[in-house]
């Protein structure tokens, strides 16, 4: 079955000049979509990747990853909304791309976050005046 | 029908008022019309919760042994700079200071994370800050430093003194140009990316008493999650903006200057706040009652979303360059929608002030009333209104040669 998935992957210094994700797709079928790609000060490789494919070749695919060294983390874990912090304002809304802050009812104009549609772009933390949206990787 | 203000603060004495937070009275209008709800019910509950700049809070820490004068000194509470033009142990902390070394938008496009607004938000959270100050020393006043944690329990007085706040209506800001911008109003994406608004649109009180005929100075109010004051109308208070038929301005319009005491607010209600690329700032919440005292007073009340237009802006030229061009005006059911229609275009729209903050202020406003201990106070003096003539202006310059 057909599935996706967001990963965010890390790689350890001395992997980060092996080509590894390029298997993903020659030995796995998996299609991926690169929302995210960094080196961090530590020089480790930080990379936000949408997996397409069968759920069992993502499987396998994941499991590969791992046995390279890369650390593989679900992506919905990496966007935490302070909800004591929120001011349910609504000044990260107009700016996420995907819609995963939205307004959940327009009469009461509470505000939500669906972290499965969350692709961490990070476009929301900088907007939120109290600072409510943090980013953890 | 007509009823007094000291009737209705009698009924409220003895529990029998009706009282109604303004959503609460939008259900029951379409249930029983303006007629039979302008006699039945007593006072309505208005709110906001945003972002307002012109916000201080001033405290006089008391004297230290030996004595030392602040005044004319040199004082910062967590690192941000209070002013220090008065005695000499009162200073006062303005919501958008920041610390001398914060970069500001030096490196674009700035993040301003820590101002004045926070100081006033961990004050009131009852947390310890750090007052250091370096004075000039005087015979009665010999000290020439101080470094000590200050807590607001332990302080004489410590007062939120906001001299604009609760505006009348607001502009919604939208961008022309093709590349992003950062504005009080937000991070506007290029090109009618996207649009913010800010106003707590029917919730706002002073749009629900348009002409002032109910609030006025010693208006006795939520602020902060404690009681305040209406102390003055203002800065910036603007009556005489253009107003649409029903009476509501569809410019920025009046303001209320509120006072209240900061040992008794929340948190919850006092919240720091950073704009990037902006600066930082303190949003408030504020929460005003209305007593219905008569049938025209109610029909103010009774203003809905659709009916209360604000006009769109553009923040990259128009406003910087101080042209008064609107490109729209639209109303605040349009806005809350989340997409408006500007130059034929579909721009999504976010807030800034938050609406679901507001009506919890007007809930909780309601339920102090409803104890019996909150009565109404009738101003002692009235805003300013349209008729006065008053009317903002812009600084007419004269340089310097």
């Amino acid at each position: 079955m057909t599935t996706s998935k967001r990963i965010v992957l890390t790689f350890p210094k001395k992997n980060i000049d092996k080509p590894i994700v390029y298997h993903l797709i020659k030995d796995y079928n998996l299609i991926f979509n690169i929302l995210k790609a960094s080196i961090n000060p530590a020089e480790e490789g930080i990379m936000v990747l949408e997996l397409t494919g069968e759920e069992s070749d993502i499987k396998k695919g994941l499991d590969y990853l791992k046995k390279e060294g890369v650390n593989v983390q679900p992506l919905s874990k990496d966007i935490v909304v302070n909800w004591d912090k929120c001011t349910q304002c609504g000044a990260c809304v107009a700016v996420c791309p995907v819609g995963a802050l939205y307004v959940k009812d327009k009469k009461t104009m509470e505000i939500g976050f669906d972290a499965d549609k969350c692709i961490a772009c990070e476009l929301c933390v900088l907007p939120c005046p109290p600072r409510a949206i943090e980013v953890k990787f | 029908m007509v009823k007094t203000l000291q009737e209705i603060n009698e009924k409220i004495k003895k529990g029998q008022a009706v009282i109604v937070t303004k959503e609460e009275l939008l259900d029951l209008i379409e249930k029983k019309g303006i007629e039979r709800v302008a006699k039945e019910v007593d006072v309505v509950t208005t709110a906001t919760f945003g972002p307002m700049c012109s916000s201080s809070a001033y405290i006089n820490t008391g004297h230290t042994r030996p004595k030392i004068k602040l005044g004319g000194g040199k004082a910062t509470l967590n690192g941000v700079p209070v002013y220090t033009g008065f005695a000499a142990v009162d200073i006062c902390i303005g919501a958008t200071a920041m610390p001398e070394d914060d970069p500001r938008n030096k490196i674009h496009p700035g993040e301003f994370n820590y101002g004045g607004g926070h100081v006033i938000e961990e004050l009131a959270a009852g947390k310890d800050v750090a007052l250091e100050a370096y004075a000039y020393g005087t015979d009665c006043y010999p000290r020439r430093e101080l470094k000590t944690w200050i807590n607001i329990k332990d302080v004489n007085e410590a007062v939120l003194f906001n001299f604009r706040n609760a505006y009348q209506n607001y502009n919604v800001a939208v961008n022309l140009s093709n590349k992003t911008i950062y504005t009080y109003l937000g991070m506007l994406k290029p090109n009618l990316g996207n649009a913010y608004y800010c106003s707590a649109g029917q919730l706002s009180p002073l749009l629900n008493d348009p002409f002032y005929q109910t609030i006025g100075v010693g208006t006795k109010i939520f602020l902060g999650g404690g009681i305040g004051y209406v102390a003055w109308h203002g800065t910036q208070h603007n009556p005489s903006a253009p107003r649409g038929e029903n009476g509501l301005p569809k410019r920025p319009s009046g303001t209320l200057a509120v006072i209240g005491d900061l040992k008794q607010m929340n948190p919850k209600w006092l919240k720091g706040v950073s704009f990037t690329g902006y600066g930082a700032s303190l949003m408030v919440g504020i929460g005003i009652p209305i007593p219905v005292l008569s049938e025209e007073i109610l029909k103010h009340l009774a203003v809905k979303d659709s009916e209360i237009f604000a006009p769109v802006v553009d923040y990259s030229e128009a406003y910087p360059q101080g042209k008064s061009d609107v490109l729209e005006e639209v109303n605040y059911a349009q806005l809350k929608s989340g997409q408006i229609k500007v130059k034929g275009k579909d721009v999504p729209t976010s807030a800034l002030s938050s609406y679901k903050k507001a009506v919890e202020i007007a809930g909780i406003l309601r339920d102090w009333i409803k104890k019996g201990d909150f009565t109404l106070t009738e101003p002692v003096a009235k805003l300013p209104d349209a008729e006065s003539g008053y009317k903002v202006k812009p600084l007419n310059e004269r340089p310097i040669k």
